[in-house]
C-alpha cells in the first residue's frame, strides 16, 4: 500500500508555510536563506509526490516529469545559495551586520 | 407633363463634366508640383479651352436632343432624355428593398438649357478673367490657382445640373458651395475676404441641412411605399403613390398634420433659399462680393445662385403635388424681390448694388416657380444670366480701369473715357429694367403675367403689385448706378484721372457678346402674344422645349387690352424709377441734400440693410460665440478636460504615489517578500477556482 | 498501518519538527543548519518511499552534503560569537505569520481537495521495473530533457560567476 497523495501534499504545504514564516519573521539573513531552501524542498516534495501519481503513461511507460523538475529545482537551489551567500558576505562587509533590515537604503 | 420612361444612352455626356474636372485636377497637380514657376499662360489656355470644349460638347448633345424632338414619334411619347450611366455608385439591399444610385448624367431639355448657360457664359467669363486677373495689382495674383478653382466650379456646377439623381445633385451642390467659398476668400490675405467666404459657407449649411432632410424624407417615404429610389426618373414615376400621405407635426409646431409633398417641398426649398440667397438667408451674397469680380459674375450672378431655381424646377413634379409649398415659395420670392430691390437703392458699392439686384431677380424667379410657371422661371434665369453677367463684368471693367475703386461716390463722368464699357452697361441696364424688346422685358413681363393670372395663389394681386414695385425700384437703382458711375462730373481722385481707358480686348469682347445676348436673348422665349404680332407661328421655343420636362400650364387668355394693362403697369413703374433717378442724380442733384432731413433716417436704415446682419449677429452669432468661449472653451475644454481630466488625473496619480504608494517602497526585503507572497496566493486562488 | 505508512509519518514528523526548530527555538546558528540537515534527510527518506531513489540520493548529496556545508563554511568564516541569531523573532510578527501561514495552508488544502486535483489519477501500484532509479532517470534526463539540463548548467555557471563577483573584496 502506498502513501496517500493527500498526506504528501499536506506535508509539503506545511513545510512550505514553515519556510514562509521563517523567511518573513526572522531578521537573520542566514536563517532567511535556510527558510528559502526549506520552501524549495517543500516544492520538491510536491513534485515528487505528483510524479508518483502520474507515474506511467497510458501505454504503461514510465514518466519522470516531476522528478526531472525536482532535479532542476535542486540545481537552481544550489545556484541560489551560492549567490545568496555571496550577497550575505557583501552585506557583512558593508554593514557589518546580518540583519536584513540594515540593508534598506533603497527606499523612498 | 408627359412621363418619359424611355431614354437614350449617350456616352458623350460624361465628357461635358470630365473635361473641366480633369483640367482642374491637372492644373491643381501641376500647381502643386511647379508652384509659382508654372506658366500662367498654359493654365489659362487649358482652362479656357476645357470650358470651351465642354460648351462644344454641350452643343453637340443639344443638337442630338433637338434631333429627338424632330423625330416622328412612333408611339405617344418619344424619348426626349439622354442618359449616360457610368457605374453604380451606391448599391445596397436585395430583392424588393434593393436600392441603387448610379453615377449617371441626364441631359433633358432643362439640363440642356442650364448646361449651355453654364458652359457658354462660363467660357465668356473665363476669357474675361484672363484680362481681369492680369490687371490685378495684388502681390499674390495667384492666376493659376484662380483658374484651377474656376474650372473646378464649372465641373461641380455641371454635375449639379446634369445629375440624374438627388445624391449626385447634392454632390454638385456642395461642390459649387466649396468653390464659392474658395473663390470668395480668394484674396485671403485680407481677413475680411476670408470672413466673407466663411460666412457664405456657413449660411449655406443651413440651406444644405434642409436639402439633406428633404432627400431623406423623400427617400424614406418612397422606401416605405416599396420604391426606394433617388433617381429623378424613378422618383417622378413613383411619387404619385406617396404624394397624398401626411405627416404628423410635433407638438412644438402646433400639432396637426402636413402633407408629405408639402413638407418635402419645403425642405428642398430651404436648400434653395440658402443657395439662391433668398430671405432670410440672403446675408451672405452681398458679402460674397469680396471675391474677384469674374467670380461674382459667374458664381454669384449667372450660375451657382440660380441652382436653387434649377432644383425647384427639376422637382416641379413634386411641387405640383404641394400647393402649400408653392405659396411659400411665391411669397418668399415676391418679398425678397421687393426687399432686396429696396436695399439696392441705398448701396454705394457698385458690386453690392448688383448683388442686391441679383437677390431681387432671383426673387422674381421664385415668384414664377411659386405660380407654377416653371418654364418662365428658367427663361428669366437665362436672360438674367446674360444681363447680370454683363453688368458685373461691366462693373469689373470700371473697377479695373479706375484701379480698384468700387465706391460709386468716387466715380462719375466715366462715360467719355470708357466709351465701350458705357454702351455695354447701358445695354445691360436697359435689359434688366425691361426696356421693350430687350431680353429682360419679355421674361419679367411673363413672370408678372403669370402672377397676375395665378388665381389659385393666395394674395396673388398683392404679389403682382410687389413685382411691379420691384420693377420700378430696379429701374431706379440701375439708373442710379449708371448715372453715378458714368454721368456727371468725375469725382475720381486727381491722381487717377489721367490714363483712364477701356480695359484690354480679352475683357471687352466677352462683354460685347453678352451685350448682344442681353439685348436679343428674349427671342428664345418670345411670348406667343408678341410672336403673333410679328408673324411667328410658334414663338416660345424655350417653353416648348422645356415642356418635355415641366408642366407648361394653360396659355393665358390674353388680348390686347390685358397686355396693354400689364405692360403699361410695368413700364409706368420703370419709367417712374428712371425719372426719379434722372432727377436726383442728373438734373437736380441738389435735391438730394434738401430731401436728406426727410429721408435721412429711412435711407440710413435701408443702407444698413434694415439691420438684418446686426440682428443675426445678436441673435445667432454672438450667443454662439459667447457660449463657445465661456462654456465650451473655458468651461469644458480648459476647465473640465484640461483642468479636471488631464491635469486632474496627473495630480491624482502624483498624489497617490506621494502619499500612498510610496509606503510600498519601504526598502525592507521582507516586506517585498510578503507582497510577493500575497500576489502569488491571489493568483493561485484565481487560477484554481 | 503498514510499515511504509509508519516510516512516512516518522519522517514527516522529523521533517516538520526540525523545520520548526530551525526557524523557531534553536539558539545557535549552527544548530539551525543542523536542523535543516535533519529535515532534508527526512525528505530523502520520503522520496525513497515514493520510488524516487535517485532524487533521494541527490537530495542527500547536494543539500545535506553541499548546500548545508556551504552554509556552515560561511558561518565559520564569519566567526559569530553570540550564536549569530541576533535579536529573536519578534513575537507580534510571529503570531501574525503563523496566522497567515495556517490560513494559507488550510485554504490551500481545502481548495485542493474541493477541486479534486488529487483524485484525478489513482495510484499505480505496479510500477515499471527500475522506476525512479539512476538508469531510467538518467536516460530520461539525457534524451527528453536534454535541453533543460543544458540550460540549468548555464544557470549554474551564471550563479558561479555572480557568487565570485559578489564575494570578492574589491571590484576592480
Amino acid at each position: 500500500m502506498s502513501i496517500p497523495i493527500e498526506h504528501v501534499i499536506s506535508l509539503s504545504a506545511l513545510l512550505f508555510v514553515i519556510g514562509v514564516v521563517g523567511a518573513l519573521t526572522r531578521r537573520n539573513l542566514i536563517v532567511i536563506l535556510m527558510s528559502i531552501e526549506l520552501m524549495l524542498n517543500a516544492a520538491n516534495l510536491a513534485l515528487v509526490g505528483f510524479n508518483r501519481v502520474w507515474s506511467v503513461t497510458a501505454e504503461g511507460a514510465a514518466r519522470y516529469d516531476g522528478q526531472v523538475f525536482a532535479l532542476m529545482v535542486i540545481a537552481v537551489a544550489a545556484a541560489e545559495v551560492a549567490v545568496g551567500l555571496g550577497i550575505l558576505l557583501s552585506l557583512i562587509r558593508n554593514r557589518d551586520s546580518l540583519n536584513v533590515d540594515d540593508a534598506s537604503l533603497l527606499r523612498w | 407633363m408627359p412621363a418619359d420612361p424611355q431614354w437614350i444612352e449617350d456616352a458623350l455626356l460624361r465628357w461635358i463634366v470630365f473635361v473641366p474636372l480633369g483640367t482642374a485636377l491637372a492644373s491643381g497637380l501641376l500647381l502643386a508640383v511647379f508652384r509659382r514657376t508654372l506658366s500662367s499662360s498654359l493654365v489659362v489656355w487649358m482652362s479656357c479651352g476645357s470650358v470651351f470644349a465642354s460648351f462644344g460638347l454641350s452643343s453637340l448633345s443639344f443638337a442630338k436632343l433637338v434631333g429627338l424632338f424632330g423625330e416622328v414619334p412612333v408611339d405617344d411619347v418619344p424619348p426626349r432624355v439622354l442618359i449616360d450611366t457610368l457605374y453604380t455608385w451606391v448599391g445596397v439591399g436585395v430583392g424588393n428593398s434593393a436600392f441603387s444610385a448610379d453615377l449617371a448624367f441626364r441631359y433633358d431639355a432643362l439640363s440642356a438649357v442650364m448646361c449651355l448657360v453654364v458652359t457658354g457664359v462660363g467660357f465668356l467669363i473665363h476669357v474675361y478673367s484672363v484680362g481681369y486677373m492680369r490687371a490685378d495689382t495684388r502681390d499674390d495674383g495667384g492666376l493659376q490657382r484662380f483658374f484651377c478653382y474656376l474650372n473646378l466650379f464649372i465641373a461641380a456646377m455641371l454635375v449639379l445640373v446634369l445629375a440624374d439623381n438627388l445624391l449626385l445633385m447634392f454632390l454638385g451642390w456642395e461642390g459649387v458651395g466649396l468653390c464659392s467659398y474658395l473663390l470668395i476668400g480668394f484674396w485671403y490675405g485680407d481677413r475680411q475676404n476670408a470672413y466673407a467666404g466663411s460666412k457664405a459657407f456657413i449660411v449655406n449649411r443651413i440651406g444644405d441641412f434642409g436639402f439633406i432632410v428633404g432627400i431623406l424624407l423623400l427617400f424614406w417615404s418612397m422606401a416605405d411605399a416599396g420604391q426606394p429610389a433617388v433617381s429623378f426618373r424613378a422618383i417622378e414615376a413613383g411619387f404619385g403613390s406617396v404624394a397624398s400621405q401626411t405627416l404628423a407635426l410635433p407638438g412644438w409646431l402646433g400639432g396637426g398634420e402636413i402633407g408629405l409633398a408639402t413638407s418635402i417641398g419645403l425642405c428642398f426649398f430651404l436648400g434653395a433659399v440658402g443657395k439662391s440667397a433668398q430671405l432670410p438667408l440672403f446675408v451672405w451674397l452681398p458679402d460674397a462680393m469680396a471675391g474677384p469680380t469674374p467670380v461674382s459674375a459667374l458664381i454669384h450672378a449667372a450660375t451657382m445662385v440660380t441652382a436653387g431655381v434649377y432644383m425647384a424646377v427639376r422637382l416641379s413634379f413634386l411641387y405640383e403635388a404641394a400647393p402649400g409649398a408653392l405659396v411659400v415659395i411665391a411669397w418668399t420670392g415676391g418679398v425678397t424681390a421687393v426687399f432686396a430691390a429696396l436695399l439696392a437703392t441705398a448701396q454705394n458699392d457698385i458690386k453690392k448694388v448688383l448683388a442686391y439686384s441679383t437677390i431681387s431677380q432671383l426673387g422674381y424667379m421664385f415668384l414664377a416657380v411659386g405660380c407654377g410657371a416653371y418654364a418662365i422661371a428658367i427663361f428669366h434665369l437665362v436672360t438674367h444670366a446674360f444681363f447680370k453677367a454683363l453688368l458685373f463684368m461691366g462693373a469689373g471693367a470700371v473697377i479695373v480701369a479706375t484701379h480698384h475703386e468700387q465706391d460709386m461716390r468716387r466715380m462719375g463722368g466715366l462715360r467719355k473715357k470708357l466709351k465701350l464699357t458705357y454702351w455695354v452697361m447701358v445695354a445691360g441696364v436697359l435689359a434688366i429694367c425691361g426696356f421693350p424688346g430687350f431680353s429682360g422685358f419679355f421674361s419679367k413681363d411673363e413672370i408678372l403675367t403669370s402672377v397676375f393670372f395665378a388665381h389659385e395663389l393666395p394674395g396673388h394681386v398683392a404679389l403682382y403689385w410687389m413685382g411691379v414695385a420691384t420693377a420700378g425700384l430696379t429701374a431706379f437703382y440701375m439708373f442710379r448706378l449708371l448715372f453715378l458711375t458714368f454721368h456727371g462730373k468725375t469725382r475720381l481722385p486727381r491722381g487717377r484721372r489721367g490714363e483712364l481707358d477701356d480695359p484690354e480686348d480679352t475683357m471687352m469682347w466677352p462683354l460685347q457678346i453678352l451685350a448682344v445676348l442681353a439685348v436679343l436673348g428674349g427671342i428664345i422665349g418670345l411670348p406667343q402674344f408678341w410672336g403673333d404680332r410679328i408673324g411667328v407661328a410658334e414663338s416660345n421655343s424655350l417653353g416648348h422645349f422645356l415642356a418635355s420636362v415641366v408642366r407648361l400650364g394653360e396659355p393665358h387668355a390674353l388680348d390686347a387690352g390685358v397686355v396693354a394693362q400689364l405692360v403699361g403697369g410695368v413700364l409706368a413703374a420703370s419709367i417712374t424709377g428712371f425719372g426719379l433717378a434722372y432727377v436726383l442724380y442728373i438734373s437736380r442733384p441738389g435735391l438730394r441734400e434738401k430731401l436728406e432731413p426727410v429721408l435721412g433716417v429711412p435711407r440710413r436704415v435701408v443702407a444698413r440693410r434694415f439691420y438684418v446682419d446686426e440682428l443675426y449677429d445678436a441673435v445667432f452669432v454672438r450667443p454662439l460665440v459667447i457660449f463657445s468661449d465661456r462654456v465650451l472653451s473655458r468651461g469644458i475644454d480648459a476647465g473640465l478636460i484640461d483642468g479636471r481630466l488631464v491635469m486632474g488625473s496627473a495630480h491624482a496619480v502624483r498624489g497617490l504615489a506621494a502619499h500612498v504608494l510610496k509606503h510600498l517602497q519601504s526598502g525592507l526585503a521582507q516586506a517585498y517578500l510578503l507582497l510577493m507572497l500575497a500576489g502569488t496566493v491571489a493568483l493561485l486562488a484565481y487560477l484554481v477556482t | 498501518m503498514s510499515f511504509e505508512m509508519f516510516l512516512f509519518y516518522a519522517f514527516a514528523f522529523l521533517a516538520v519538527f526540525s523545520a520548526v526548530a530551525m526557524i523557531g527555538f534553536v539558539r545557535h546558528i549552527v544548530a539551525a543548519a543542523m536542523s535543516l540537515v535533519v529535515t532534508m534527510v527526512s525528505l530523502a527518506g520520503i522520496y525513497v518511499l515514493m520510488h524516487a531513489e535517485l532524487i533521494a540520493a541527490i537530495q542527500i548529496l547536494v543539500y545535506a552534503g553541499a548546500i548545508v556545508v556551504l552554509f556552515l563554511f560561511v558561518i565559520m568564516l564569519l566567526d559569530l560569537r553570540d550564536g549569530g541569531l541576533g535579536p529573536a523573532a519578534r513575537g507580534q510578527n510571529l503570531v501574525k505569520a503563523v496566522g497567515v501561514g495556517g490560513t494559507v495552508t488550510i485554504g490551500t488544502l481545502v481548495v485542493a481537495s474541493v477541486s479534486g486535483v488529487f483524485s484525478v489519477n489513482p495510484l499505480v501500484e505496479s510500477l515499471p521495473e527500475g522506476f525512479g532509479e539512476h538508469r531510467a532517470l538518467g536516460i530520461a534526463l539525457f534524451t527528453d530533457y536534454a535541453l533543460a539540463v543544458e540550460l540549468v548548467g548555464l544557470v549554474l555557471l551564471a550563479s558561479i560567476v555572480g557568487a565570485v563577483i559578489l564575494a570578492k573584496r574589491k571590484i576592480d
